[in-house]
Order: C-alpha cells, then structure tokens, then sequence
C-alpha cells in the first residue's frame, strides 16, 4: 500500500445552474482540479452522481464526463450511494492509487436537480430509502429526519429551537464562501420563525437541493513528491452500511454505519476524534449533524445540541463543523456533497479558510450519509510537508 | 405498473402478515425472502396490528405521486410483536398525535396510479378505538 495524496481541487459554485448540464459542470470542476496536468496522465475516472438516472434519465456518466474532459478511452464510471455517493467513489479512488493500479486518479462529484420539480426530486431522493416499506407510506428522507428529530427531543428532554446553532453556524461560515449557495447570515429568531417543512423541521433546518460538481486528483506518494506542496494525505478512509430501511434498525436514533466506518477511518489514521482540528458532516438538518457527531464519538448521546448550544460548532470551538457553510448554507449537492466537504477541508488545511479558518487546523475529518445512515463514508485528511 | 411487485406485497400489505420463528417465537416484518433452508425455521404469521407511535412528522413536501394527501402525518409504529414499521396515520389530525401513543392497523388506499394503472392499497393506522 501506498500513501495517497490530494494533489489538486476544484469547484463550481453551488447554485441553480438553469444553462449548464451536469457534464458540463464535472468537466468545468475537473479542469480546475487537473490544472496543468493532462488529461492524458489519468488512470481512471470516479464520477459520484446520486440522482442521474432518476432526474436526466441518463445512464454512464462516467463515460460522458471523460469524454467531455478530454479524457476519452480512460476507465470512468459512475458510483452511485445517495448522498454518500461522492465519499464512495473517493473512497475507490483512495484504494486505486493506495494499492498501486494507479498513479493518478480524478473524482467528480456531480448533480443536476434543478431541471424537475419538487415533487419529483422528492421521490428523487426518497430512491435512498427503502421503496417498497417506507416510500409507498409516502415518506421522504426530509420526513424521516424530523421523526429522529422529534425522538430524540422526546428522549433528550430539548426543544426543536436547541437545534438552531446548526444553521447559524453553517450560514456564519457560507457567507465567507463564494462557492455557496447562500452567503447571509441567520439568526435563532429567524429559524425560529421560518415555516414548517415537516414537523418539527421548519424551512431553515433544512438544506436546499442545488446543482454542482466538485473533483479532487489523487496522486501516489512518488508523484506527489514532485508537485508544490503543503500536502494534503488520505489517513483514513472507510465505508460502512446499515439496513436501508430506517425501522429496521435496534435503535434509530443511533447511526451505526457512521460509527463503524467514523472508527475505522479514525484507527487507520491513529487518531482519536479529539485530534481532529476541523471537520464537515452531512448537515442536511441539525438533527441529523447531532446524530453524526455522536455516532463518530465527538459527543456523548444526547449532548451534540449542547456542544451547538455552547458554541463549539464555531471556527474557533472545540468541534468546527461546516466551515465553508456545510449543506445548509453551502447547498445540498446531494452525490457531490462528499467531494465539496473535501474541498472545504481542504482549504483549512492549506490556511485558507478566510473568516473561517480554524487556527492551525492539521487533521480533518469528512464524512457524508447516504440515506438515512444507510451508507456512510468517512475520510481522515492530515497536512504534510513532503 | 409493477404488478407483479404489488401482488407479490399483498399479504404484508392487506393483513400484515409476517413470519414467526418456529422455535423462539421472534416475529419479524416485512419478511424478506430467504433461501429454502432458513423458510422452513420461519412459518407465515399475521400480526395483530396494534403498536404505539415511535415517532411522527407531518409531511408538506410530498413526493410525486403523494400531493393530493399531503399534508399527511407520517409515523414510525412500533407493533406489539416487537417489529417497527413506517405508516402513515389516518383519521386523526396532528395534534392529537403523541409519541407513545396506541394505535391500530387499518387498510386504507396508499396510491392511485393513474388511469392505465393500479389502485394501491394498504396499512395505514389510526388512534386505537378499543384498549387491546
């Protein structure tokens, strides 16, 4: 096994992009992240898209994207996970160059969602969870969040306004980020007075679905040596599983494949999660943030609205999260999210966080969900002088 | 149209039929469909449709296929034999939904699928009429 390095990244803002087509935008990402590097030196192509076939009704991205980035002939394919698709297909990518079939790979995570309407890109995103059992009732991943939601401020003894610090974070931090979505800041006041989306999630406890694509190139150790540093290495990287149906689980409030795969990524890095400096969650809703954070051990069960509640979710807390406006503010990109949180890692890593830079933020920790939990992979990113 | 998956559906779906183990009684729902070896340890077994509500939302944002019953409230039921299950709840409105609360399985239509197809039925649950 070799080390493995981000070598270069790139993004389009997250936006509604009404004149691009998802090919368009991978390409536009790609050919920032190749920069000087030709397209001819990649060994294979990992193309993240969670809804493509549901919303262009199109099938092999993977090949439409290598074409269009001048990389035509090269192995591509699309992976798809819901929205833990973009930190699937890095984690492919990882072990591609990790155990030497490759030297240098690219990852593009992509979506298009905002050529349909609501309706349909709900049941879009309702394809994560179980179709037969749970979407025939009618449920949305939205839906079901709310229901952990309610839960757990039944268990927990908090109120559905605890879960505000999550989005004030998440737009404090996107309004610094001019890739995000939304760059304006929110109060608890306005959360609080937002409307209801599914009870007892209101409108701004919940990210908006928006088009995207960002891509990272990975290269092994001896390339790597050879381009500019600081040096970004892949310490860990894990994916785990749950049952795709949420009722199906022992305990739902407690997010197991983002424990195993949070752990597992973590030992390989030989880190415990109070080494990690910055860090970037699925944050669709605060509920679901608080139920990451505890699974993955950055806060006892039932304490992560407290952490939010004291500040800690801040640049300069104990556990900054969503530094460059998380999903919230930085918008739901749904199977490009995974790779948009390694470029805001990224950023911090290199000190170039801005009015959101942690300071002297070394160790990084991304992980995305896709489902309701039902597949999380998690990436441990350290920075390196080579 | 997915005929075939609704009909293959119809006893969970109709009459919550799932499977209990022969020998320690576990009861599991839906059941998934097992190799030959393991279906003789599992024998068909109709649930009795009562539970309490895990939790609930309210749906506004339905998905395709759902806006004529929206808002609809949705609910995580856990049964009394032991399974959870998600189900929409009917006659009732949201305030008088609580987590904890008694319930009871009734069939009810999930789906109309347009003129050239199916009209789906199932469980869905209401507040329970009598004590079980």
């Amino acid at each position: 096994m070799q080390q493995v390095y981000i070598v270069g990244t790139g993004q389009t803002p997250v936006a509604e992009h009404w004149e691009r087509t998802a090919v368009s935008l991978a390409a536009e990402a790609m050919a920032v992240a190749l920069g000087p590097v030709a397209p001819e030196r990649v060994g294979a192509l990992y193309v993240a898209n969670a809804l493509g076939s549901a919303l262009q009704v199109q099938a092999q991205l993977g090949p439409a994207v290598a074409a269009a980035a001048g990389m035509r002939g090269v192995e591509a394919y699309t992976i798809e996970a819901g929205g833990a698709s973009g930190g699937v297909a890095l984690r492919q990518a990882y072990l591609a160059v990790a155990g030497g079939a490759c030297d240098l790979v690219v990852v593009v995570g992509v979506e298009k969602v905002t050529d349909v309407l609501d309706g349909r890109l709900e049941a879009s995103l309702a394809l994560a969870a179980d179709v037969d059992w749970e979407v025939a009732q009618g449920a949305t991943l939205t839906a079901q969040w709310a229901m952990l939601m309610r839960r757990y401020i039944h268990d927990y003894s908090c109120e559905a306004i605890d879960f505000a610090p999550f989005p004030v974070n998440a737009h404090a931090n996107g309004a610094a980020n001019p890739a995000a979505l939304y760059r304006f800041p929110v109060s608890v006041d306005k959360v609080r007075a937002s409307a209801p989306i599914a009870d007892p999630l209101v409108m701004l406890d919940c990210a908006t679905a928006a088009d995207g694509a960002a891509a990272v190139v990975l290269a092994g150790e001896r390339l790597a040596r050879e381009l500019p540093g600081p040096h970004i290495r892949i310490a860990g990287s894990a994916v785990a599983t749950d049952t795709l149906a949420l009722h199906s689980r022992p305990d739902p409030l407690w997010l197991e494949a983002a424990a195993r795969s949070a752990a597992a990524a973590l030992r390989a890095a030989g880190l415990a999660p109070a080494d990690v400096d910055v860090l970037e969650l699925t944050d669709m809703h605060g509920i679901t943030a608080t139920l990451a954070l505890e699974a993955s051990g950055f806060a006892e069960r039932g304490t992560a609205v407290q952490l939010a509640r004291e500040g800690e979710l801040r640049p300069s807390g104990s556990i900054p999260l969503a530094t460059g406006g998380g999903c919230k503010a930085r918008g739901d990109t749904v199977g490009a999210n995974g790779i948009y949180q390694v470029l805001d890692l990224v950023r911090q890593l290199r000190g170039e966080g801005g009015k959101a830079q942690v300071p002297g933020a070394r160790t990084a920790f991304a992980q995305c969900l896709g489902g309701v939990g039902t597949t999380v992979a998690t990436h441990v990113l350290v920075a390196e002088q080579l | 149209m997915d005929l075939a998956k609704h009909w293959r559906l119809r006893a969970a779906r109709y009459r919550l039929e799932g499977h209990r183990h022969r020998t320690t009684s576990e009861v599991r729902f839906p059941c998934e469909p097992t190799p030959s070896t393991v279906a003789e340890e599992w024998e068909p077994y109709t649930l009795s449709g009562v539970g309490t509500i895990y939790s609930f939302s309210v749906v506004r944002q339905p998905p395709a296929g759902y806006e004529e019953q929206a808002p609809y409230i949705l609910a995580l039921v856990r049964l009394a034999e032991g399974p959870m299950i998600t189900a929409q709840l009917t006659d009732c409105d949201p305030p008088d939904v609580a987590i904890d609360m008694p319930v009871e399985m009734i069939t009810r239509r999930l789906r109309d699928l347009g003129p050239d197809g199916l009209i789906v039925y199932g469980y869905k649950f209401r507040p329970r009429l009598v004590d079980a």
